[in-house]
């Protein structure tokens, strides 16, 4: 029979059960609904989680140190590192060789010291860190009060919103309600703040080292002084998220332009440690952290850095376990969701079994007038197919307005919490495409006993049956 | 009349030919021999009665002429194809193309007005739509239900049923039509209107026609030839001279 007359046929005698036929159907799109909420569920969720992974920088930087360091901080030594003498310093040239590296789109020095900044001439001592241009698209400054650094070297600082509470004397109390970043941020946009440091100056190579010491805290034997200075910022954003929330104790909670920050020499901790090398005027890095273009490609520029001879650190790992949790949860949302498609075919199964006995006599006259086998055969498979498909298209539809109005809901509970909307339901192509396929399989596979039963029907006891 | 002529097959040679057939049943511990040992032979473009009372396996034969059975034993050719010897799917494509049958209970699709009903067959052949309805058309114009194609068959009586049963064993233009006991449900009125029909397919389109009745009178008035059956036995066969016209007897039973 042809494909035409098959379908024709098919939907005829679905049209003369229709309650039946319909039920049935029915059963198919709450499972193919109950599936395409789950997945496009689980399909949402891991693009939200992406999507602010993405931007929050963390799973495209790798954190450079010089091999040094480690061992200085009192780390374990690498089994298979290299002996001392072929570790690296972690200086200019180094961090431009980095940003050469294949897929890094760039590479800037990790600046951070503490020091005290005053306001409203009251000191507070921070940990303060610098930030490239870069760092504007980072989610950290997303629901950012005021604006990012307008150029690199802009004379400006950003606050986080704890250490804004801190200059304002509004830290609150336990359990009490945070105060807003807007409340926090009018005050102080536009503030002046009083940055105290000390600045590393190289001593001419001529004049002996003891005699440059003109400030109180100079190392001995060191190649150049420490001179206390004073730097004027302006407050222009404080942010409501902590952009270094990874770093742990390490974290800043004040930011500078990148530019201007190593305009200033800041002593930092490495110099003390590198001293013996800080002959020139180049700087020599605690850290650099290296931007990659592609989260993917991450494997491959930690491996290049380290042949370079430093040592390289990437949450890489943890995004890996990240997607594997997301796979899990993926099987397991389709499993319970395939579940109810499991149910459902049950239905269509026992749909066409209940077919087979009321139209007994039926299947009898086509046989005895001609149909083969496989024609009776192919009208039960064409019968099951249309409800899966059927049943699929309705529960693609059902289960996308019920991912809609969930959506809806919590966005709705979201903003009562003025938390900003998520969009955290996606129904991908692919997946209207497979739920109505996998609809479409699971009803041919229902079709399998039934219609091979219809095509074994034996004409004679059909025909006499009444 | 636009029915092409059925019959391609010379008339006088063989058309049917059984050897020793059996058809046996085992029923609990029983075994029922439904068709027991008959030889025969059925000339093209005859019109053969086969009588006999209920389980003497007259239809038993017939199902096994029209390849809806097979035999236990023995052989059933038709126009020099073994129906033992064929598939179920050469089986299918026999009842397709060579078979018309009707039944008693007209056996109609309910679902189904009489014009999809009567172009059913062609379905399965897989002619084109256009070439089908032309067709389907034709059929229940020959047989008078031209103004009534879309109906449905319960909105018939039984006399329009039969001849739309027999517009769709035609439809096909088979060699061979099957009839079992097709008056059995109808008073002798649409009856006789059905045999006249029969016998015009046998005499215009050369069809063979094998038909089963339990009424005598009905086979002596329009078949040629008269097999009576008796427990799956062939216990006579005898010519007939059928009545050339149709006169409408009433009483007969």
């Amino acid at each position: 029979m042809k494909i035409a007359d098959l379908s024709e046929l098919a939907l005829r005698n679905l049209r003369e059960s229709v309650l039946r036929n319909s039920l049935t159907t029915v059963g198919i799109s709450v499972g193919v609904a109950s599936l395409v909420a789950m997945l496009s569920l689980g399909t949402g969720l891991q693009q939200l989680f992406s999507r602010r992974l993405a931007k929050s920088g963390l799973f495209d930087t790798v954190i450079v140190s010089s091999r040094r360091e480690l061992r200085g901080m009192g780390r374990q030594e690498e089994r298979n590192g290299p002996t001392p003498g072929e570790s690296r310093v972690l200086d200019e040239p180094a961090r431009q060789e980095m940003e050469r590296l294949p897929n890094v789109s760039d590479a800037y020095p990790d600046i951070r010291f503490v020091t005290e900044l005053r306001f409203e001439d009251k000191p507070h001592l921070t940990m303060i860190s610098a930030l490239p241009q870069s760092a504007k698209s980072n989610d950290a400054f997303d629901g950012m009060q005021g604006q990012f650094f307008s150029s690199d070297t802009e004379p400006a600082v950003i606050l986080q919103k704890s250490f804004a509470e801190e200059l304002l004397g509004k830290t609150p109390a336990l359990g009490a309600p945070e105060p807003s970043v807007a409340e926090l941020a009018k005050p102080l946009l536009g503030k002046e703040l009083t940055m105290r440091y000390a600045q590393r100056q190289n001593a001419p190579a001529s004049q002996p080292p003891r005699e440059t010491a003109p400030a109180d805290n100079s190392s001995e034997g060191a190649a150049y002084s420490v001179v206390s200075r004073e730097q004027k910022l302006k407050i222009v954003g404080v942010s409501d998220l902590d952009p270094e929330s990874m770093r742990g104790p390490m974290r800043a909670k004040v930011f500078l332009p990148l530019r201007l920050a190593e305009d200033l020499h800041v002593m930092q901790p490495t110099d003390l440690r590198e001293i013996s090398r800080v002959a020139s005027d180049e700087p020599v890095y605690s850290s650099v952290s290296v931007r990659v273009k592609n989260p993917a490609q991450v494997e491959s520029v930690e491996d290049a850095i380290k042949k370079m001879g430093f040592t390289a650190f990437s949450i890489l790992d943890a995004s890996n376990s990240l997607r594997q949790v997301f796979r899990v949860l993926y099987a397991f949302l389709g499993i319970f969701g395939s579940l109810a498609l499991t149910v459902a075919s049950i239905g269509i199964v026992n749909t066409l079994v209940m077919a087979i006995l009321e139209r007994r006599r039926e299947i009898g006259i086509m046989k005895a007038i001609g149909a083969s086998d496989s024609d009776v055969r192919k009208l039960f498979f064409a019968e099951a197919g249309a409800m899966g498909i059927l049943g699929g298209i309705v529960g693609v539809v059902l289960g996308w307005a019920i991912g809609q109005i969930i959506n809806f809901g919590v966005n709705i509970y979201l903003k009562s919490q003025s938390v900003p909307p998520e969009h955290f339901w996606s129904v991908p192509l692919w997946l209207v495409v497979f739920s109505i396929l996998f609809a479409f399989l699971v009803s041919l596979v229902s079709g399998l006993y039934p219609a091979g039963r219809a095509a074994k029907l034996d004409p004679v006891q059909a025909l006499r049956y009444e | 009349m636009t029915t092409a002529p059925a019959v391609s097959v010379a008339p006088g040679t063989v058309a049917i030919r059984s050897e020793n057939l059996c058809r046996h049943y085992r029923m609990g511990e029983t075994l029922i021999r439904a068709v027991d040992g008959i030889s025969l032979e059925i000339r093209a473009g005859e019109f053969v009665a086969l009588l006999g009372t209920s389980g003497s396996g007259k239809s038993s034969v017939l199902n096994l002429l029209a390849g809806l059975d097979r035999p236990t034993s023995g052989s059933v050719i038709v126009q020099s194809r073994d129906l033992a010897k064929l598939s179920r799917e050469e089986l299918a494509k026999y009842r397709l193309h060579i078979v018309g049958m009707v039944f008693q209970s007209f056996n109609l699709i309910p679902s189904m007005t009489l014009a999809e009903n009567v172009e059913l067959p062609l379905r399965f052949a897989e002619v084109d739509r256009g070439q089908r309805q032309k067709l389907s058309r034709d059929a229940l114009e020959r047989v008078g239900l031209r103004a009534r194609m879309d109906h449905r068959p319960s909105e018939l009586s039984g006399g329009e049923q039969q001849r739309a049963a027999l517009a769709r064993a035609l439809i096909n233009r088979p060699q061979l039509l099957l009839a079992d006991e097709p008056t059995g449900n109808l008073d002798s009125h649409t009856g006789t209107e059905i045999m006249e029909m029969v016998r015009g397919f046998n005499r215009d389109l050369g069809m063979t026609v094998v038909m089963v009745t339990h009424e005598r009178a009905l086979a002596e008035r329009y078949a040629q030839r008269m097999i009576f059956l008796a427990d799956g036995k062939l216990i006579d066969d005898r010519p007939n001279a059928p009545a050339d016209t149709a006169r409408v007897q009433g009483g007969q039973a």
